[in-house]
């Protein structure tokens, strides 16, 4: 066993966990942080993404162990009273069906805008695609998606 | 998974000794390829010896043409690093091309040589840049390091602390990604030296993992073109063949994905 610490949507989270304990599972089963999906368990779907130390990566792929002493941010802590702009984007631009892949999506395209932002590079729709990559949808065909994180990066953008 | 021990090394000596009294200890990187592989069962360490932790391992430097990437770094870190970009593009370019965003945000460019995965980037572009791998105890050239399918020069309790690099003239990467794993059908890197030494390296392709390529070395050091490519016939012999594509199409992909690197 070993004694994990780490920050989760600004809470301090503790807990004595098995030492092959995967992040996603530190989050979902001991914190009851379910809306962090596991979608394949295979490292490809995305649907696990969360942020740690304001990077996002695949809960999945992550031992909880590794994550001690980290700031970690899933997609319960994104919105602030009301919806995250992100998350009205995708409401708004019909960027879902199912919903199963969305916690993940929506978690990858926070990170993609903060991080093109921080470059001061442009957010095309090429680049959306290209960045979704390692985030797959079964139900959308990906449009509609694509169509809310550029809604959801100029809402972000102005607000 | 299978039960593990875990470890938080704090410093590379911390890792050997950790790793040493272990019964079947495994260092562990960014994890992204060898966390899958425990999830799945094909792995099952005793003890994983976490390396990031390790301030020592982690940072690109750039000093005139001459680059330093520590093992711990990330594909990300490596993609973003704007120095680096003006030096050698092509390794940007190569860095950010792996797995996916979230993948490029653990996965370190030491893991990946470590493993010697044979459709890696990494393994490509530092055999034709001819890095030096450094470790723990010495100095190993690219050539040297990647001895074959999943296997480097590497000795027990050996731990990869940096690669290093002098940029060269030019250089450039293209690979076909696997449309489902994003790994290198095939993957070629093109570098041109200041002293006009030209190296080719092929990843994805060769059925005993990375190889440099002697016909397009050659022709390249006369004519640094695309037409050059087209005049050299590039063997299957040695190239593998599986459920992706055949021996034969990589032939011609070594080729395209030359055509690709030099555009």
């Amino acid at each position: 066993m070993t004694e994990v610490s780490m920050t989760v949507n600004g809470k301090a989270a503790r807990a004595s966990v098995p030492d092959n304990t995967l992040l996603v599972d530190f989050l979902r089963e001991h914190l009851r942080l379910t809306g962090t999906h596991v979608g394949c368990d295979t490292s490809q779907c995305g649907a696990c993404v969360v942020h740690v130390n304001g990077r996002a990566v695949k809960s999945c792929t992550t031992l909880a162990a590794s994550a001690e002493g980290a700031e970690v941010t899933t997609i319960e802590g994104l919105a602030n009273g009301e919806l995250h702009p992100m998350q009205a984007a995708f409401k708004e631009n019909h960027g879902l069906q199912c919903g199963f892949c969305t916690p993940g999506m929506i978690m990858s395209a926070t990170d993609m805008v903060a991080r093109y932002q921080a470059a001061g590079k442009e957010l095309t729709e090429e680049a959306i695609r290209h960045e979704l990559e390692g985030n797959i949808c079964r139900c959308t065909g990906y449009h509609n998606i694509v169509r809310a994180i550029q809604d959801g990066a100029a809402k972000m953008a102005a607000g | 998974m299978y039960d593990v021990t875990y470890h938080r090394a704090t410093s590379v000596d911390d890792a050997v000794a950790r790793l040493s009294a272990a019964s079947e200890g495994q260092l562990l990187a960014g994890g992204q390829t060898l966390l899958p592989t425990m999830k799945h069962r094909l792995a099952a360490p005793s003890d994983l010896i976490d390396l990031r932790g390790i301030a020592d391992l982690v940072g690109v430097r750039v000093s005139g043409r001459s680059v330093t990437i520590g093992a711990m770094t990330t594909h990300a870190a490596v993609a973003g690093n704007a120095e680096l970009a003006k030096v050698c593009p092509a390794i940007v370019k190569l860095a950010g091309g792996i797995g996916d965003p979230a993948v490029r945000h653990q996965g370190t460019i030491g893991g990946s040589i470590a493993n010697n995965d044979p459709a890696a980037d990494y393994p490509a572009g530092l055999m034709a840049l001819g890095a030096t791998i450094h470790t723990n105890r010495r100095e190993i050239a690219a050539d040297d390091f990647f001895t074959g399918l999943f296997s480097t020069a590497l000795d027990e309790g050996e731990i990869v602390t940096a690669v290093s690099f002098d940029a060269p003239e030019t250089c450039g990467y293209a690979k076909f990604p696997n449309p489902a794993s994003r790994y290198a059908m095939t993957g070629v890197f093109v570098a041109k030296g200041g002293d006009g030494v030209v190296r080719v390296a092929v990843t994805g392709a060769g059925s005993d993992g990375v190889f440099r390529h002697e016909g397009l070395e050659q022709a390249l050091s006369k004519d640094w073109s695309s037409a050059a490519v087209d005049g050299v016939s590039v063997s299957a012999d040695g190239l593998m063949s599986d459920i992706h594509c055949d021996a034969a199409y990589r032939a011609n992909l070594i080729k395209a994905m030359a055509k690709r690197a030099l555009a």
